[in-house]
């Protein structure tokens, strides 16, 4: 009870610094002197307010405090400690608090970190993340306030969907978060460079490690997200176009392409207008992600006839930053003379170019696929689904282009490139089609299709190899996240063409034999664990000689009231075989889901080394 | 009569918007040919003709309705005005069970039978599908 008022009372403080930190840099704006340490001080204030605001709500939680409506609508005395913590962001109310820490958080950060650049530049990125921190805490405090509080209290609470007590989701939405929310000091430096035309080489080198920071944080929560649903929702695959994905994917995108633009943006003062436009793309993205996934607009569009309030405010919201950056855009923006600077078709700019093509018709797809039902449900309450066929069939063609031009790009140089002395590009073309076509000789369907996306894809992977050796640690952090991107693409493909999936019922004691597999149903056990009931399936699998034994799991939750079950993956270098089982109406037979997944970890392990180029570029960034 | 430079741009713009329209054009095909519709047991009831399109159909699973074997789960589908067969066998989500929302994708065979080649799971047990709240709503 009194955690909760304290950190209400924060809140509302919070808010309230927000005026002296605008009076100030108003103030400091006009006079020639320094920067005014006391914004610095006032933001350092807010950070606090909010950490103790945030505190508070994690102390609720703590202590099962039920008059707290968020507590109560997530937590239960019987969940285990660690989820406690975790359900403070597992929810909407505390996960846009999160939010606003993480805003506050990073723009002192920046303040501290900023102070060799120009002192306009600064102030103006605080007054513009000041509108930012000022539309949260106004629509925490006034239409979802994590501090409501009901009496007399409840005595026990709801519960936390068991599918989410969950180590790999529990750190998924900070992490997630980090990477948003990075997005906003994107955001409001370029709208501030952009009024003060400084948009320049010394900028470029400065925003890149926040891009940088945001891009590493991004990917590895999509990561987190992908691996959960892998092994939590027992559908055995780790994407599934779902909106709740896509939300993420978006502003990754985005990302990504102004990660490229902002590398030609230093080296060369060109592509400011695309890297302005991404900015403010990338931001309403991760604005739009947090919220079409918080708000439950994504389960049912009638959730948000339920509570408009929400809605409507964030709407708002976001379209006045739209509104304002638009403004800046098209009032301050002046393609200077350098812009003019020409450059050749054989050159790194024209092929980042391309990427950036590519990447936009990537993401209009993503968000046609997305918001198009959504849409449609609104206007004529017709429902629909667009299902993965959609992005495949949209996605895949467009692919082995843009793999090919992701392997010749980087051995173009700047301005003008040649391509004498080549040869063994067109060579690594032939042999890369050829490992292909050998690969898959021996598995009949859609043949070409495959041999081509493969191929291309292997061509990536041979370029990159060969670089890591000629070039050394030249580009050593581009070379590592683009050879990892190979390794994505041709784990996945692998993983979808070499997959088998055995689905059946059995019983206790049955057996189920094909030519390939033979899977026994050997017992069942039941386990009482602290908040769930668990029952556990033995399972023993032969295949040829090995001999594998399986142990799926279905947990009986007693709050909320939940069954899930629990894949039970046995994890090889080569590839991994997972088992799920479930309950059909509590009869004998139990539904009985078998796959083996080749290089299904070579795909986390992609992902991490995309992302660990980041992290070195970043460090690299900091030397100079 | 033009200047190289004029010549370049007009064909740059020109390759630019004849791209804009292929691609425009791809994604609206491709969407009008995947997307999945839902209708509820009286949908497919009154519809004057079935297509062959993959559908989606969701309701009740009816009581005692489930009859499972080794290699299928059969059961019908009601919004309690009128009733499907369906006929599927693959992987069941957790919460499928009678009595509790169900949405199966697939091919209707007639009016009276409905080959399921997906279950969708739900989310918790008080999750009900939107489309389904709609139906039971209408009713």
């Amino acid at each position: 009870m009194i955690y909760s008022s304290i950190g209400y009372y924060a809140l509302i403080f919070g808010l309230a610094i927000s005026l002296p930190i605008f009076f100030f840099s108003i103030k400091n704006f006009k006079n020639h002197e320094i920067l005014d340490s006391k914004i610095i001080s006032f933001s350092f204030i807010q950070l606090l307010l909010v950490i103790v605001s945030f505190l508070g709500l994690i102390v609720s939680f703590l202590l099962s405090d039920f008059s707290n409506d968020t507590v109560f609508n997530n937590s239960h005395t019987t969940k285990p400690l660690f989820y406690k913590i975790s359900g403070t962001w597992g929810n909407h109310e505390g996960s846009l608090l999160l939010w606003l820490l993480v805003l506050t958080l990073f723009i002192f950060i920046f303040l501290v970190r900023s102070k060799n650049l120009l002192k306009k530049y600064r102030i103006l990125t605080v007054l513009f993340q000041q509108i930012i921190i000022i539309g949260f805490f106004i629509f925490l405090i006034d239409s979802s306030n994590p501090f409501n509080h009901t009496f007399p209290s409840p005595s026990e609470g709801l519960g936390l969907n068991p599918i989410l007590q969950d180590p790999a989701l529990a750190i998924h939405p900070p992490i997630l978060y980090l990477g948003y929310v990075g997005s906003s000091i994107i955001f409001s430096s370029v709208l501030a460079a952009t009024c003060l035309n400084y948009i320049s080489k010394t900028w470029a080198i400065h925003i890149k490690n926040w891009i940088l920071i945001s891009w590493i944080f991004l990917s590895l929560g999509i990561l987190l997200g992908s691996i959960w649903a892998y092994y939590e929702l027992g559908w055995g695959g780790f994407w599934f176009w779902d909106p709740v994905e896509n939300v993420s994917l978006m502003p990754w995108l985005a990302l990504t392409t102004l990660l490229h633009c902002v590398l030609v943006l230093e080296k060369r003062s060109t592509l400011s207008s695309w890297i302005i436009i991404l900015s403010i793309t990338t931001f309403t993205l991760s604005m739009c992600g947090t919220f079409l996934v918080r708000s439950g607009i994504l389960n049912s569009v009638h959730t948000f006839a339920n509570d408009p309030e929400r809605g409507l405010f964030i709407l708002s919201f976001l379209f006045i930053l739209i509104f304002i950056s638009l403004f800046v855009f098209f009032v301050f923006h002046k393609s200077d003379e350098q812009e003019v600077i020409s450059f050749s078709l054989f050159s790194k700019e024209t092929s980042i170019l391309i990427n950036n093509w590519f990447m936009m018709y990537f993401l209009s797809v993503v968000i046609i696929g997305t918001v198009y039902p959504i849409f449609l449900d609104v206007i004529s309450s017709e429902q629909i689904s667009v299902g993965p066929p959609f992005y495949h069939k949209l996605i895949i063609p467009f692919l082995i282009p843009f793999l090919i031009f992701m392997a010749l790009g980087p051995q173009l140089s700047w301005i003008r490139g040649k391509l004498d002395g080549k040869i063994y590009l067109i060579l690594f073309l032939i042999i890369s089609f050829l490992i292909s076509y050998l690969i898959l000789k021996n598995f009949g369907n859609n043949i070409l299709i495959n041999t081509i996306l493969i191929g291309s894809a292997f061509y990536l992977f041979l370029t990159t190899i060969r670089d890591f050796f000629k070039k050394k640690l030249q580009n050593f952090s581009q070379n590592l996240s683009h050879f990892g991107f190979s390794l994505l693409i041709l784990s996945i493909l692998f993983n979808n063409i070499f997959s088998s999936e055995i689905i059946t019922n059995l019983k206790v004691g049955e057996t189920f034999k094909n030519k390939k597999f033979e899977i026994k149903f050997n017992d069942l056990k039941k386990f009482e664990e602290k908040n769930y009931v668990s029952f556990k399936g033995y399972f023993l699998i032969k295949e040829n000689n090995s001999r594998e034994n399986l142990e799926p799991e279905l947990r009986v939750y007693n709050q909320p009231n939940i069954i899930t079950s629990e894949a039970d993956i046995k994890t090889t270098f080569l590839s991994d075989k997972f088992i799920t089982m479930n309950t059909v109406q509590n009869e004998e037979y139990f539904n009985i889901r078998y796959q083996k997944k080749p290089f299904m970890l070579w795909i986390w392990i992609s992902v991490v080394l995309i992302s660990f180029g980041g992290v070195i570029s970043l460090f690299k960034n900091r030397d100079i | 009569m033009y200047g190289r430079k004029v010549k370049l741009r007009f064909i740059f713009i020109l390759l630019i918007f004849l791209v804009l329209t292929l691609s425009v054009f791809l994604v609206l095909k491709s969407l009008e040919e995947n997307v999945i519709y839902f209708k509820s047991p009286s949908d497919v009831k009154t519809v004057p003709e079935l297509d062959s399109k993959k559908i989606r159909i969701g309701g009740m699973v009816k009581k005692d309705s489930i009859e499972i074997s080794n290699n299928s789960v059969n059961f019908i589908i009601t919004d309690f005005k009128n009733e499907i067969n369906v006929i599927y066998s693959g992987a069941v989500p957790n919460l499928f069970s009678e009595g509790k929302g169900v949405v199966a994708e697939g091919f209707l065979k007639d009016r009276n039978f409905f080959q399921a080649s997906k279950i969708l799971a739900k989310h918790d047990e008080n999750y009900m599908p939107p489309e389904v709240k709609e139906a039971l709503k209408e009713k």
